[in-house]
């Protein structure tokens, strides 16, 4: 492989699977809030 | 009881019954399950590739960022907010805009005829993946002995290896659908979503070791900058974000009305839409690595035998697996992983119809699949299990998502931000629990640039089309397939809209908070509930 051709897929592998990770310490981070179901759950 | 009371009871009641996802772990790997689909596996890796391979990934972040993360988002806001599948929550918005959601649904409704055909095929080359069925003209078996595929005409010939397959994919939708949103839906996801990551990575794992993988890499990260001038790349980065995400359609709508109402959505957003693009590009390596492993094989450069679509996975796919160490294998784990990402996506293309028809008529959720399923399975089973079916599907296919997803996501966006003014109370319901915050930005690209992004890549394609006859086809079957399917849609649609609601349904804006016990009393007094 390139040097170039190296560069952009450890670039894109950071940027978008670090973005998840971001993404998804960030939703963990927040989750604070109430996600417990808050409707009564019927589905006949 | 007065009417409104007995109303404000009715829609209480109804909400109950809707079914909705336990948790927020469901909901996000459902909405993954969905985003996730053959695109991912058989679409990004070529479509990278033709336009300018590592540069390419510029285009992709941007669209990513700026059109599908916000119109995920958007669809989010109204499904959330508005408590109903694709029609009712339009209905709620405006009463005049019910038939965008009902367009949505028959899109749906036909995505889901052929989608399941290409499962069914995928499902038959897993096992031939054991012994290598196709010999050594992978070609010639997809098209002849498999499909028995003749001359491009609508033919009634059953072919029963096709047939009894997609009865079985038919059959499991039926059971799973039926279970209902939680214990079919939810469940069916949480369990698959896992599995299909392991046996994508394994298959990544065994091409990354394949002689030849590198140069695969090589050919698909080297950037050509010079693309990034070309108005056809961005658009085709917004086309494969927007086609990828499963956005416009219905499905996220239906899905985030599901959702507990004080779900954080625009951080759910971040992380469905993260997920999509992360498994898109380890399918990219992945193949990209096989790929380049057959180049070395065959004696070729990378260029010559990389493709996408049904040509990658049935013709070039079987041709790799020939070759490989290990190929069956390599076969079972590719094959197995187009029929996982297949079923969960099919199956939230045909909950965004279940989910209407029970809002419209409030069947019981197995009478409303049954009703759902059963036509879809026949009409399938008539149309793509026959020599023919690999033309139809193909026409159906390309016109439905041009003329049909594309087009009806640019109305509904411009009906919703500019014709209702309504962005910035969709805002303000991500807000109440979601973070990041979203605002003005999010209002910019929502309302201007993710249509006028999506308007490029129509026109583009309307000019394509109206140069030259799709694939060479005939006049006919583009017309019959393709233009009449894409324009009829929004007709029924529309007309289906002018049926009445059941009774009870509440259309005045988004439903009262039944744990809001102020709101739910202002409804069953008459009073303003939002």
């Amino acid at each position: 492989m390139s040097a170039e051709a190296i560069v952009m897929m450890v670039v894109s592998m950071i940027v978008i699977w670090g973005g998840l990770a971001a993404a998804v310490w960030s939703l963990v981070r927040h989750g604070a809030v109430d996600s417990r179901v808050d409707e009564v759950r019927r589905d006949p | 009881m007065s009417p409104a009371s007995a109303q404000a009871s009715d829609q209480v009641d109804h909400d109950g019954k809707r079914g909705a996802f336990s948790s927020r772990r469901v909901f996000i790997l459902a909405a993954i399950g969905s985003a996730v689909g053959l695109g991912n596996i058989w679409r990004f890796p070529y479509v990278a590739y033709e336009n300018g391979g590592g540069a390419f990934m510029i285009p992709y972040l941007v669209a990513l960022l700026c059109a599908g993360i916000p119109f995920l988002l958007f669809d989010y806001a109204i499904g959330h907010r508005h408590r109903g599948s694709a029609p009712l929550s339009f209905a709620r918005m405006h009463r005049r805009a019910e038939g965008l959601g009902w367009w949505q649904v028959g899109i749906c409704f036909v995505i889901a005829v052929y989608y399941a055909a290409v499962i069914a095929w995928a499902l038959r080359y897993t096992f031939f993946s054991l012994n290598k069925a196709w010999g050594s003209d992978p070609d010639g078996f997809f098209f002849g002995s498999f499909l028995k595929a003749g001359d491009v005409a609508v033919s009634t010939d059953v072919v029963p290896g096709v047939f009894i397959p997609l009865a079985l994919v038919w059959l499991a939708m039926l059971a799973i659908l039926a279970l209902g949103v939680q214990r079919g839906v939810g469940l069916t996801s949480l369990w698959s979503i896992p599995v299909l990551v392991i046996t994508f990575s394994a298959l990544v794992v065994q091409a990354l070791l394949l002689p030849g993988a590198g140069a695969g890499l090589d050919a698909l990260f080297t950037p050509d900058w010079s693309e990034l001038g070309s108005a056809s790349v961005w658009a085709a980065a917004i086309g494969q974000i927007f086609f990828s995400l499963s956005i416009g359609y219905g499905i996220m709508i239906t899905y985030s009305s599901y959702v507990s109402r004080r779900e954080d959505m625009t951080g759910s957003g971040l992380v469905v839409g993260f997920s999509n693009s992360s498994f898109e590009l380890l399918a990219g390596i992945g193949v990209f690595a096989a790929l380049g492993f057959m180049a070395q094989a065959s004696g070729e450069a990378v260029g010559d035998v990389a493709s996408g679509g049904i040509g990658l996975a049935f013709v070039a796919f079987p041709a790799i697996i020939n070759e490989a160490p290990a190929g069956a294998l390599l076969g079972v784990l590719f094959f197995g992983s187009l029929v996982i990402a297949g079923l969960t996506s099919l199956i939230s293309v045909i909950e965004v119809v279940i989910s209407a028809v029970r809002d419209k008529l409030d069947t019981t959720r197995i009478r409303s699949t049954v009703l759902v399923v059963v036509p879809a399975a026949v009409l399938s089973l008539a149309l793509l299990s026959t020599t023919s079916g690999v033309y139809v599907l193909d026409v159906v296919d390309h016109f439905v998502n041009q003329y049909g997803i594309l087009i009806v996501a640019v109305i509904s966006m411009l009906v919703v931000a500019w014709g209702m003014r309504a962005l910035h109370l969709l805002a303000a319901h991500l807000n109440v629990n979601g973070r990041p915050l979203v605002g003005s930005g999010w209002r910019l690209l929502a309302g201007i640039l993710t249509p006028a992004g999506l308007t490029v890549v129509l026109v583009l394609a309307l000019r394509d089309d109206l140069r030259a006859a799709y694939e060479d086809y005939p006049g006919w079957l583009l017309l019959t397939f393709g233009w009449a399917v894409a324009a009829a849609l929004p007709i029924i649609g529309f007309l289906i809209a002018r049926l009445p609601w059941r009774a009870g349904t509440h259309l005045d804006g988004p439903p009262p908070d039944p744990a809001d016990h102020a709101a739910v009393a202002a409804a069953r007094t008459g009073g303003d509930v939002r």
